[in-house]
C-alpha cells in the first residue's frame, strides 16, 4: 500500500469516477455525488478501489457523511498508515 | 378487442446492425455464421450507449437497447402524444446477463466477495434487459421480462400483444435479447450435444448436427392499430394471433409428434380468425437440432393438414444461428419483413432432404409468396427448453 498525498488521492478519486462514466470536465474536487450521476453502486464501487489501492476500508457507516469527492479525500488521507 | 399494430422493429443479429441488414443479407442466402459462431461482430455498443451504460449493463442489454432505440425511433414513439404510464415494456432472455455471471463468479473464487462487483446483480438479472429499456424511454407502465429458453422472445411479443388488445397499455415495447457465447453457455451446450460439431447451420438437411450458438436482440413496437393511425404512427404490419402451449413432456427433447406445438399453432391461427389456406409464410423454429426440425416438421403438417407442403417455410436460423431468448423476437421481425417483401428467404445450407421432411423448406434462393392476391399473412413458430411452444401470427399491412 502507497501513502498517496491529498493531490494524488483526488486525482485518483476523480479518474475512478470518469472511468464509471462521469465526463472529466464535469468532475471537481468540490463535485457533490448527488449532482453527478453517481449513485450509492458506484459509491460501493469506489470504496472497493479505495480499500484495494490504499488499505483504507470504507464501511456503509462513514458514507453518511461522504458526499463530495473532497470528502472522500478526507476521510482516506485522514485513515492512511 | 383492439387490433395490434406493428410500428416499428429494430434488430441486432450476427448478419448486421439493424433490421434491414437482417431481412437483406437473409433473402440475399448470406450468413452471418463465422467459425462455427453467430456473433454480432459488427455490433459496438459504444456506437449506441453512453459510456456509463456500457458499462453498467451486461452484453444482452447493450444489444437489447441497441435495437430498441432502432424500433423505437422508427415508430416516433418518444414523441407519441401518449402518457407514458400507458407504455410497456416485455423483453424476453433465455437466460439473462450470463457473461457477467461467469466473471463475476471467477471474481468471486479469485478475489473473495468484498470485490464482487455493485453492479452485478443489476447486470446479472434476466429482467434487466426490461428495465434498462424502460428507463432509457421512460416507459412507465407494465414492465417485466419473460424466461422460457428459446421461446422467451415470442413469450414476449405474445404477452404484450395481449396487453395492447386488451387496452392494458396504449403501446407496448417488446422483444428479446440474449449474449450466451460464453465458456460455460458453450460447453454446457456442447455437452448435452444439442449445438453443432460441424459448425454448420443447416435446418431440414438431412445431414444436420445440432444448432449454432448466435447472439443478438429484437425489439418491436406494438401499439393499439387505432391511436396508431390517429397519431400517423407508420404502420408495418399487425399481430394478429398469438398461441402457447406446453408439451409436459421432457425438459429438452420435443414432443415426438409435435403435438403440443400443433396446438400452439392452431391457437394462433384461432386468434387471428383464419383457416391453414390463409397462411402464406411459415417462419420455422427450425433449429438444426435432429429431433426439433423433425417434430417441427410433424406439428405443421397436424396444425395446416394438406396445406403443410404448399407454404413457405424457412428457417432464419441457418442464417444467423439460434438466439436463444432472442431468436423469437428476431423471427417476428424476419417474419414481418419476409411478409413485406412477399419473398420467403431461402432455409440456407438446405440441400439434402431428409426422410419425413417433406415441405417446401425454400432451398437455393429466397421465393415469392404464394399469395394470389390475398394479404401477407405469417406465422413464426418458436419452441423451447421446458417444452415451451409459442406461435405468432403476423399480417404485413396492405
Amino acid at each position: 500500500m502507497t501513502t498517496a498525498t491529498k493531490d494524488q488521492l483526488t486525482e485518483r478519486v476523480i479518474s475512478a469516477l470518469v472511468e464509471f462514466g462521469e465526463e472529466p470536465e464535469n468532475v471537481k474536487p468540490d463535485s457533490r455525488f448527488e449532482d453527478l450521476d453517481i449513485d450509492s453502486l458506484d459509491l460501493v464501487e469506489l470504496a472497493q478501489v479505495i480499500e484495494d489501492e490504499y488499505g483504507v476500508e470504507i464501511q456503509d457507516k462513514d458514507m453518511d457523511q461522504i458526499a463530495t469527492v473532497q470528502d472522500v479525500v478526507e476521510f482516506v488521507s485522514a485513515r492512511q498508515s | 378487442m383492439r387490433r395490434v399494430a406493428i410500428t416499428g422493429i429494430g434488430a441486432v443479429t450476427p448478419l448486421g446492425v439493424g433490421a434491414p441488414a437482417l431481412h437483406e443479407r437473409w433473402a440475399a442466402g448470406e450468413s452471418g455464421i463465422e467459425d462455427g459462431l453467430g456473433r454480432c461482430s459488427d455490433f459496438d455498443p459504444t456506437d449506441h450507449l453512453t459510456r456509463r451504460q456500457v458499462r453498467r449493463t451486461d452484453r444482452f442489454t447493450h444489444l437489447a437497447l441497441a435495437a430498441a432505440a432502432e424500433a423505437i425511433s422508427g415508430a416516433g414513439l418518444d414523441e407519441a402524444p401518449y402518457d407514458r404510464a400507458e407504455i410497456g415494456c416485455v423483453m424476453g432472455t433465455g437466460i439473462g446477463g450470463l457473461s457477467t455471471i461467469e466473471s463475476e463468479h471467477i471474481n468471486l473464487r479469485e478475489n473473495g466477495q468484498g470485490k464482487v462487483s455493485p453492479h452485478c446483480v443489476p447486470q446479472m438479472m434476466a429482467n434487466s434487459a426490461a428495465g434498462a429499456l424502460a428507463i432509457q424511454h421512460e416507459l412507465r407502465g407494465q414492465c417485466f421480462g419473460t424466461v422460457s429458453a428459446c421461446a422467451a422472445g415470442a413469450h414476449a411479443v405474445g404477452t404484450a400483444a395481449r396487453m395492447v388488445s386488451y387496452g392494458d397499455a396504449v403501446a407496448v415495447v417488446a422483444g428479446g435479447a440474449e449474449s450466451a457465447i460464453t465458456p460455460l453457455a458453450m460447453a454446457a451446450f456442447a455437452e448435452m450435444g444439442a449445438t453443432s460439431p460441424s459448425g454448420i447451420s443447416r435446418p431440414f438437411d438431412r445431414r444436420r448436427d445440432g444448432f449454432v450458438m448466435g447472439e443478438g436482440a429484437g425489439v418491436l413496437v406494438l401499439e393499439d392499430a387505432e391511436t396508431a393511425e390517429l397519431r400517423g404512427a407508420p404502420i408495418l404490419g399487425y399481430l394478429t394471433g398469438y398461441g402457447a402451449t406446453a408439451d409436459a413432456h421432457h425438459m429438452t427433447a420435443p414432443e415426438p409428434s409435435g403435438e403440443g406445438a400443433a396446438r400452439a399453432i392452431r391457437k394462433a391461427l384461432a386468434d387471428a380468425e383464419i383457416e391453414p389456406g390463409a397462411v402464406a409464410y411459415v417462419n420455422a423454429h427450425g433449429t438444426s437440432t435432429p429431433l426439433n426440425d423433425r417434430s417441427e416438421t410433424e406439428a405443421l403438417k397436424t396444425a395446416l393438414g394438406e396445406q403443410a407442403t404448399r407454404i413457405p417455410t424457412s428457417s432464419t436460423k441457418s442464417a444467423i444461428g439460434h438466439l436463444l431468448g432472442a431468436a423469437g423476437a428476431v423471427e417476428a421481425i424476419a417474419t414481418l419483413q419476409a411478409l413485406r417483401a412477399k419473398q420467403a428467404p431461402p432455409t440456407v445450407n438446405y440441400e439434402e432432404p431428409d426422410e419425413g421432411l417433406d415441405l417446401d423448406y425454400v432451398p437455393g434462393e429466397a421465393k415469392a409468396l404464394p399469395l394470389n392476391g390475398h394479404p401477407a399473412i405469417g406465422i413464426s413458430n418458436s419452441f423451447g427448453f421446458g417444452g415451451h411452444n409459442a406461435v405468432l401470427c403476423i399480417e404485413a399491412a396492405s
